[in-house]
């Protein structure tokens, strides 16, 4: 039964790997993209000639490619699946949601691990940031708790395609365009219009780079362009609490929500256009 | 008493339809359908498209929810047992639903995990029935998009088979094929059926194979099903000498293609 299981799960890491192999080409397209965005954001900073901005917008960054790619992947899992017309037969395999989902966020990780370190790398190439005294371990614990809530997001997001072929893609990047506006990513929240700033409580991407700039030494008046004064990881326990409380919430309700979609999409006749 | 394989009782599943703005109608996809397969039988359902018949094997493959009637898959209830059932059947489609860019070994070792099974012991079986099917082995490694359809529909075969079901469900498997391929398909179908016992319910267009590879045939037509029997028995009924002509007694229609019932998408 376990070996069965890893084999399902083994399945996802398996087409995911095959399908980026033969799609190498949109692959570095991609990574390239991510990264020269990255990198005219961050080089506003050093147009400013000033680090502690540039380190903000490199943290910005960084963290909104790692966190957007893993919703993205596994948000529009299912929308490629739809393109390439082999979600009924994803649906009618033996294989449990959970496990499914579980194998394809596992993907998504791995996919946004790779493009958040081509973009690290090349940001330090571009802006010739110094990031000795950062406390780094801290900001892995944080994206690793944050991962979660993510992937719960992400899953959320995913029932959009498989209620509606044609717009549940639009939906997802909606969704994802709507976190970036007010997670506060290259700005602080306090500059958003008043009647948007609520929303940035409830995105986990808020928590999240909150988090890691402290962690980075960002705002620290004892951080200097040669040695950062990055926080113990103590001094962002708040974040982590309510990053865990989001991903204690976000990823089974996540998970509930797409298995009742899907019934849903199953006695509507949704998961297929024709009859 | 062997249990049946399929057993389908007053099986309703309607669609909705919009008419322009605001106004909706409902549709029959399924109106009211009963029939039994047993097991080991190939029982073939015969309709113009629209007719009910790739809705119904999406009710009996689990990725349909029918509104009312009762559905058993070798004593497994539909859609309650779901789980269950889809260990036991294997689909072939119209369309060679693949991950194109894909080969047919990847595809196909992909679907071999899907459902937990050993990589290696299913790639040999797979090769095994990819011969029986008149395949070449140097096709394995091609991407699906770079082959023929005739050939997507053999690795499809390949892919439902390749978990030894007991139960086949094939919605037009051969439709579009050339002769050549059609006829390894229906010849492979006629062995595989003596060979393993295997159930198999078949929705085609093509009289001539329902009366080649079907023991009973049920002719459906707006979503019922007006007549069932062997072909001979069909044909006596109706007073008709071909299978063609019995059925447009039958049913008052013609197997020409018919429009897709267009759901409505809310």
């Amino acid at each position: 039964m376990m070996e069965a299981t890893l084999r399902q799960t083994w399945a996802f890491l398996f087409r995911g790997y095959h399908i980026t192999r033969r799609y190498i080409g949109w692959v570095v397209v991609f990574n390239f993209y991510a990264l020269v965005t990255s990198a005219t954001v961050a080089l506003i900073g050093v147009a400013e000639k000033n680090y502690q901005l540039t380190l903000t917008l490199v943290v910005g960054a960084l963290l909104w490619n790692y966190l957007s790619w893993l919703y993205q992947e596994i948000a529009m899992s299912i929308a490629y699946e739809r393109w390439e017309g082999t979600l009924e037969y994803t649906f009618m395999a033996p294989v449990s949601r959970a496990v499914h989902l579980l194998g394809v966020s596992l993907y998504s990780l791995l996919n946004s691990i790779v493009t958040s370190v081509i973009v690290l790398i090349g940001l330090m190439l571009f802006t010739d940031l110094n990031l000795r005294g950062a406390n780094l371990p801290g900001v892995l614990v944080v994206l690793a708790v944050s991962t979660v809530a993510f992937v719960g997001l992400g899953l959320f997001a995913a029932v959009f395609p498989v209620m509606s072929a044609e717009r549940g893609a639009e939906a997802t990047h909606i969704f994802q365009g709507s976190l970036l506006l007010v997670s506060g990513v290259y700005y602080p929240i306090e500059v958003l219009p008043a009647w948007l700033q609520p929303l940035s409580a409830i995105s986990p991407a808020t928590y999240t780079l909150s988090a890691c700039r402290k962690l980075f030494g960002v705002g620290n008046s004892e951080s200097t362009a040669e040695h950062l004064a990055g926080a113990p990881l103590s001094a962002v326990s708040h974040e982590l609490l309510v990053l865990a409380l989001m991903g204690a919430i976000l990823l089974p309700l996540g998970l509930l929500v797409f298995v009742r979609v899907e019934a849903w999409a199953k006695k509507t006749g949704k998961l297929k256009r024709t009859g | 008493m062997q249990q049946p394989a399929i057993q389908v009782r007053n099986l309703r599943k309607s669609f909705r339809k919009r008419n322009g703005f605001r106004k909706k109608s409902e549709l029959w996809a399924i109106d009211d359908v009963s029939f039994t397969v047993a097991q080991g039988e190939t029982y073939g359902l015969l309709g113009p498209n629209g007719s009910g018949k790739s809705s119904l094997i999406r009710v009996l493959s689990t990725l349909l929810i029918a509104d009312s009637g009762y559905v058993s898959m070798l004593g497994f209830a539909l859609p309650e047992q779901a789980e269950e059932v889809r260990r036991i059947i294997g689909r072939v489609s119209v369309d060679a639903a693949f991950y194109k860019k894909l080969s047919a070994r990847e595809n196909l070792l992909y679907t071999a995990l899907l459902y937990g099974q050993n990589a290696r012991q299913s790639e040999l079986r797979v090769m095994e029935i990819l011969e029986q099917l008149g395949m070449e082995n140097t096709k394995f490694s091609t991407p699906l998009e770079e082959m023929s359809r005739g050939m997507q529909q053999k690795i499809s075969i390949a892919r439902a088979l390749m978990i030894n079901p007991p139960l086949l469900l094939l919605d037009e498997p051969t439709t579009g094929l050339d002769p050549k391929s059609r006829r390894d398909v229906q010849s492979f179908l006629e062995d595989l059926q003596s060979r393993e016992g295997t159930t198999i319910l078949l929705t085609t267009h093509d009289m001539a194979e329902a009366e080649r590879l079907c023991a009973r045939i049920g002719f459906l037509a707006h979503g019922k099903l007006v007549a069932e029997g062997t072909a001979k028995q069909l044909m006596q009924r109706a007073g008709a000498g071909s299978l063609d002509d019995a059925f447009i007694r039958l049913t008052g229609e013609e197997l020409a293609e018919e429009e897709e019932m267009a759901l409505v998408e809310d």
